[in-house]
């Protein structure tokens, strides 16, 4: 039998279910049932349920059993008794460090530029920067692998190979907020620190770098996280030599998912302590302002 | 005389290709309040900003205590400015904010070595100093106890001292105000003028304030400089511009006033609304003139004891006075008197010599430079008009090809040749058809002169002015087209000599 007759017929059915529901409630009641604006709120929990809640418990639930489906603590205990293991979660965290600041050494100066330019046509070349986000990444991704092949660099610098991905890859997205932020500055505090007797360089340190910090955090969040995981980037660039913690839980789900509901939960904490570490928590507009 | 603190040499300034200075000149006396007022695009603001140093004259000088600092970064001078919208650093407290200044500060102190010579070393100013000072500049403008508190917290009216503080905290040799009560209510205002005011007195310091208002400008300043269009228009203090204003302009600008044409009859007399008037300034016997005369200078009696006589049309309370309009014929003037009137009364009105103000007309015809077409019509202004071309060779007339013919028989080939065009100031019109006219503008100017509004219209590329006469309301601003008459547009040869020659003569 052919899945989208299937598919057909269950949505038929809800239907059908969803009418003599409606059509129940006015025969007992005797008049139509009101829907308040909670009620449009029903479509996102069942979502949310379905989709964030239930697998998230059966990530719980398989990383705290064993193959016998029995509680143990054997993950976590093997996890981390493993220096592979641990290691791995190192370098994935060196990796993603050193991606995010080569992106905010590069972004930095080219979004000041940009943002404080009295250029018309400055949104093109911003979009140039952007541009690549717009071709697929599994495709771009080959491109540099052959490039890498063709100047002889592929399974010789495995870790320089995927850092250079990943930067490539990943700097649009500490460009574009560190360039809102920027932008939002109002020009008359760089006059005023000027006017108050303050030269190029203090202005920088003292006024753009302070009020540029909403765009930082915001640009590191977005490089920093993706790069721990992303291993389509270590895996084509580093030759596969390469191995970080989304790739290790890849790997696991072929075999152990025990074992990797327990990493993908490791993750899960370095992420969660990362993003309160750079204030992504505070519900302050001022300091996620500059999300995109 | 006063040590000249600043001195604007010739200034001019343009952006890109706009002209927003032109050519200005003047000086401020050390410890004194000057104020730079004018409508919005006058050029005040970019003034200010060239003396403070955040836009560079495209030539001229600026000279502080005889040195020219027309190129220094606004960082090397002793200036402080207080930004219109405030400009406080959000991510630094209240503290933070004054202390700035200070924290980028070096001075020289003088040391005695161990050999017992003297030495300087540029130093930074010590945290204590700082606190010192910080505190003066807070009691200053009354916000002590507010140290700590962050920016957003802060009231309009508490962050403008903040905004204060910060920059006489430095000691500048004169603190720049653009427009700082802008954005405050009327009651703080007014309060902060006087504030204002007090804190110069006390500090003894050079204020330039800048301001569109001119009652502010009145209430403050101990001169004043009247700018429109990038150019000055008067210099003075505020009684002296109040009651002798030099220009139209300047009497439409500060404060009420009727503007009336009139015309110089005698010694000291002067015809205006119909009527001789004795006058206490002296103008050529049949000089045309304008004449200005405050609402509050013209005295409301009897119908029978009055110069001129009227028909009360409106009377407006505005608290301490009312203000009439008397209409007298075609004429209308307003008064400003504490006894009120109805409308429809009949009253007469007396104006004392000393409230009659004769100035020269800023404009007497148009005067434009042009070029003749083809088809014997004259291009100037960002048009083409229709003229009269026999008017430049006496007894001349056109053939059936549209060639001149002068009275000797010589045929004339007319395309190219430059002219000078006048048209007088009333034989313009206006009308907002924009195909009605030769050439299109805005109209930059309106001013009332009793029996009808004399208006500016300027033309948008060439930014050529028509100056002409109305008795018709139009708003500032609107595009309109301008008609000219044909036989109103008189033109003369700009080279008499160079003429192009078509073929046999007589």
């Amino acid at each position: 039998m052919n899945t989208t007759l299937l598919i057909f017929l269950l949505v038929l059915l809800a239907a059908l279910l969803i009418g003599i529901a409606l059509l129940a409630y006015r025969l007992v009641k005797g008049r139509m049932p009101r829907f308040s604006r909670k009620s449009l709120c029903i479509p996102y929990a069942v979502f949310l349920v379905f989709f964030v809640i239930i697998p998230m418990l059966v990530i719980f639930f398989y990383a705290f059993t064993d193959r016998e489906m029995h509680f143990s603590f054997g993950n976590f205990v093997k996890f981390f008794s493993d220096p592979t293991k641990l290691s791995t979660i190192a370098y994935s965290i060196v990796i993603a460090l050193i991606t995010t600041v080569v992106c905010l050494l590069i972004a930095f100066p080219v979004a000041y530029i940009l943002a404080r330019s009295k250029m018309k046509k400055k949104y093109v070349v911003l979009m140039l920067f952007v541009l690549p986000m717009w071709i697929n990444f599994v495709l771009r991704i080959n491109a540099i692998r052959e490039l890498f092949n063709w100047m002889g660099l592929l399974g010789e610098t495995n870790y320089f190979n995927t850092v250079f991905g990943m930067v490539y890859d990943f700097l649009p997205f500490m460009i574009l907020p560190l360039y809102t932020t920027i932008m939002k500055i109002d020009n008359s505090l760089y006059e005023a620190s000027c006017d108050l007797g303050a030269n190029g360089f203090v202005t920088f340190t003292r006024i753009t770098l302070p009020l540029s910090v909403p765009g930082i955090m915001s640009g590191v969040t977005m490089v920093f996280l993706p790069s721990m995981t992303n291993y389509v980037v270590s895996d084509m660039l580093g030759n596969s030599m390469v191995t970080i913690i989304g790739k290790f839980i890849y790997e696991y789900f072929g075999s152990d998912w025990h074992m990797g509901s327990m990493v993908a939960l490791v993750l899960l904490v370095v992420v969660f302590v990362s993003t309160w570490l750079t204030g992504g928590f505070q519900s302050d507009e001022n300091v996620r302002g500059a999300n995109l | 005389m006063a040590e000249h603190i600043i001195e604007l040499k010739n200034v001019t300034k343009y952006y890109d290709d706009n002209l927003v200075i032109d050519n200005v000149s003047f000086y401020v006396n050390k410890g004194e309040f000057i104020t730079f007022l004018g409508p919005s695009g006058c050029g005040k603001t970019t003034t200010l900003r060239m003396i403070a140093g955040f836009d560079l004259p495209t030539s001229g000088q600026i000279l502080l205590n005889g040195e020219d600092i027309s190129k220094l970064p606004p960082n090397k001078r002793p200036v402080n400015t207080v930004f219109q919208r405030y400009a406080l650093f959000p991510h630094l407290n209240v503290y933070e904010n004054i202390a700035y200044g200070l924290k980028c500060k070096r001075v020289l102190n003088t040391y005695r070595n161990a050999e017992g010579k003297e030495y300087t070393k540029k130093e930074r100013l010590s945290k204590k100093e700082i606190a010192e000072k910080v505190q003066k500049a807070l009691e200053v403008v009354d916000l002590e106890g507010f140290e700590k508190r962050s920016i957003s917290t802060l009231s309009g009216g508490q962050q403008q001292r903040v905004a204060i503080a910060r920059a006489i905290v430095n000691e500048p040799e004169i603190l720049l105000l653009d427009e700082p009560l802008g954005a405050l209510d009327l009651k703080m205002r007014k309060e902060m003028q006087i504030e204002l005011k007090e804190m110069h007195r006390r500090l003894g310091i050079t204020f330039i304030y800048v301001t569109h208002d001119q009652e502010e400008a009145l209430t403050m300043s101990d001169t004043i400089v009247v700018m429109s269009d990038g150019v000055v228009q008067q210099i003075g203090t505020p009684a002296k511009i109040y009651n002798e204003p030099a220009n139209t302009f300047v009497a439409d600008f500060i404060g009420e006033s009727n503007i009336i044409s009139g015309t110089v009859v005698g010694d000291k007399l002067v015809r205006f609304c119909g009527k001789n008037f004795v006058c206490l300034d002296q103008f050529e016997k049949g000089e045309q003139v304008d004449v200005v005369v405050r609402p509050e200078d013209i005295v409301m009696c009897a119908p029978e004891q009055g110069t001129l006589v009227g028909k009360v049309i409106s009377v407006v309370f505005k608290g301490i006075h009312y203000e009439i309009t008397a209409q007298l014929g075609k004429y209308e003037l307003v008064i400003n008197s504490t006894q009120k009137r109805t409308v429809g009364e009949i009253i007469g009105m007396k104006i004392a010599p000393d409230g009659i103000h004769l100035m020269r007309p800023n404009y007497t015809t148009n005067l434009f430079d042009g070029v003749i077409t083809k088809h014997n019509t004259v291009e100037f202004a960002d048009g083409e008009f229709e003229c009269d071309v026999t008017q430049l060779y006496p007894g001349s007339h056109l053939d059936e090809e549209e060639y001149l013919i002068t009275a000797e028989g010589e045929k004339i080939d007319l395309t190219g040749a430059e002219v000078k065009v006048e048209v007088g100031l009333y034989d313009i019109e206006i009308s907002d058809d924009p195909k009605a006219g030769g050439t299109t503008g805005r109209i930059i100017s309106i001013i009332y002169k009793g029996d009808h509004y004399r208006l500016i219209v300027r033309t948008e590329e060439e930014e050529e002015d028509f100056v002409f006469a109305t008795e018709d309301l139009w708003n500032e601003n609107d595009l309109v087209s301008v008609i000219i008459p044909k036989d109103k547009i008189k033109l003369t040869l700009k080279n008499p000599e160079e003429k192009k020659r078509l073929g046999g003569g007589a």
